[in-house]
């Protein structure tokens, strides 16, 4: 959730060291920077992502120490469910050749689902900093969902579609890679070729404004579901964002997954 | 008509009237997967799987008229 004290009184109340939350929760569609390194402005969900990567690499650093002793402790048992179920997902999908892109479409369902579901903690959009910008005291939040920030959501739709694009070129060749898009045999083929292109460009701003849209309406949902009714209303809300980040990392990794079949399979 | 209450009508009018085709579509979608459930439950689990996905492309231009609606309201 984000809010932000838009009250006169705010800067009086800060000195008192805690802060009292009235009136209309304020929702900004931008993450907001905490503090820059040099030109580099660190936003709120850019802390976050990296309280979940460091998530993550506990987790690994845990599974490889348990997979090399003699006996294995419980965490070993769930990561391997895990990992199993999402393998199981991705090889009806891409049949023979789930080995090569397990880990990139892994990476991206468990990456975009741990961020998401960070995103629902107690702290998140609650706990407020005092910024200091241009001579302006405002008060952040110091963390917030990662997917909620655009920047966030269309940087691993490029990378998802540069990759497609780079594992069409390397299974096709290149000239059987543009034969798909520019096709001159006949009129209807290049048509559909062109229509092919604009298909390509408009699946990054799909995948990033679907994963931003649901997640960040989300978040204005909770905020505001708490601020019209403050006692349990939330929490069906809760369950719900839980399964929405769920189905959101699902869908993303398993649109990756179809579309790089598409990709590396010649049609014709 | 003042500017701040265009954007409300906006707003409302963006996500208001850009639901209405995704919710149809969702609809549709589902009846259709429940039906070749109905007929063919081996095939559940692809039958399922195909829905998923479906129904993911429609929510998606739900969202993209939610997305227009947010910009409108706070930017």
């Amino acid at each position: 959730m984000s809010e932000k004290i838009i009250e006169e009184g705010a800067s009086e109340v800060s000195k008192r060291g805690f802060e009292v939350l009235t009136g209309m929760p304020e929702l900004s569609i931008k993450a907001e920077p905490i503090f820059h390194i040099g030109n580099f402005a660190v936003t709120n969900s850019l802390i976050l992502s990296t309280v979940v990567i460091i998530c993550f690499a506990i987790i690994a650093i845990l599974y490889s120490k348990s997979a090399k002793s003699k006996k294995k402790s419980g965490l070993y048992y769930i990561v391997n469910f895990i990992l199993k179920a999402i393998y199981n997902l991705f090889e009806s999908i891409l049949k023979d050749k789930v080995l090569i892109f397990f880990p990139l479409l892994g990476s991206f369902f468990l990456f975009i689902l741990l961020n998401n579901w960070f995103g629902l903690l107690p702290l998140v959009g609650s706990l407020l900093i005092r910024v200091e910008e241009h001579g302006k005291v405002f008060h952040f939040p110091l963390f917030r969902g990662n997917n909620a920030d655009l920047n966030a959501t269309l940087s691993l739709a490029v990378i998802s579609m540069v990759l497609i694009q780079i594992n069409g070129i390397k299974y096709l060749g290149f000239k059987g890679y543009i034969k798909k898009f520019i096709n001159f045999s006949n009129p209807i083929n290049f048509f559909v070729g062109v229509l092919e292109t604009i298909s390509e460009i408009s699946k990054v701003i799909s995948f990033s404004f679907r994963l931003f849209g649901n997640i960040f309406a989300g978040e204005v949902l909770l905020a505001i579901m708490a601020f019209l009714i403050p006692v349990l209303v939330s929490f069906p809300f809760l369950l719900l964002e839980v399964f929405v980040g769920f189905i959101q990392a699902l869908v993303f990794s398993m649109l990756s997954a179809v579309f790089l079949s598409i990709a590396i399979s010649s049609h014709h | 008509m003042e500017a701040e209450a265009a954007k409300l009508l906006g707003t409302a009018l963006a996500i208001g009237l850009g639901a209405i085709g995704p919710g149809i579509g969702i609809g549709i979608i589902g009846g259709k997967a429940a039906e070749a459930i109905g007929r063919n439950p081996e095939a559940g689990g692809q039958i399922q799987t195909n829905m998923i996905l479906a129904i993911a492309f429609a929510e998606a231009v739900a969202i993209y008229a939610l997305v227009v609606a947010l910009i409108i309201k706070f930017v």
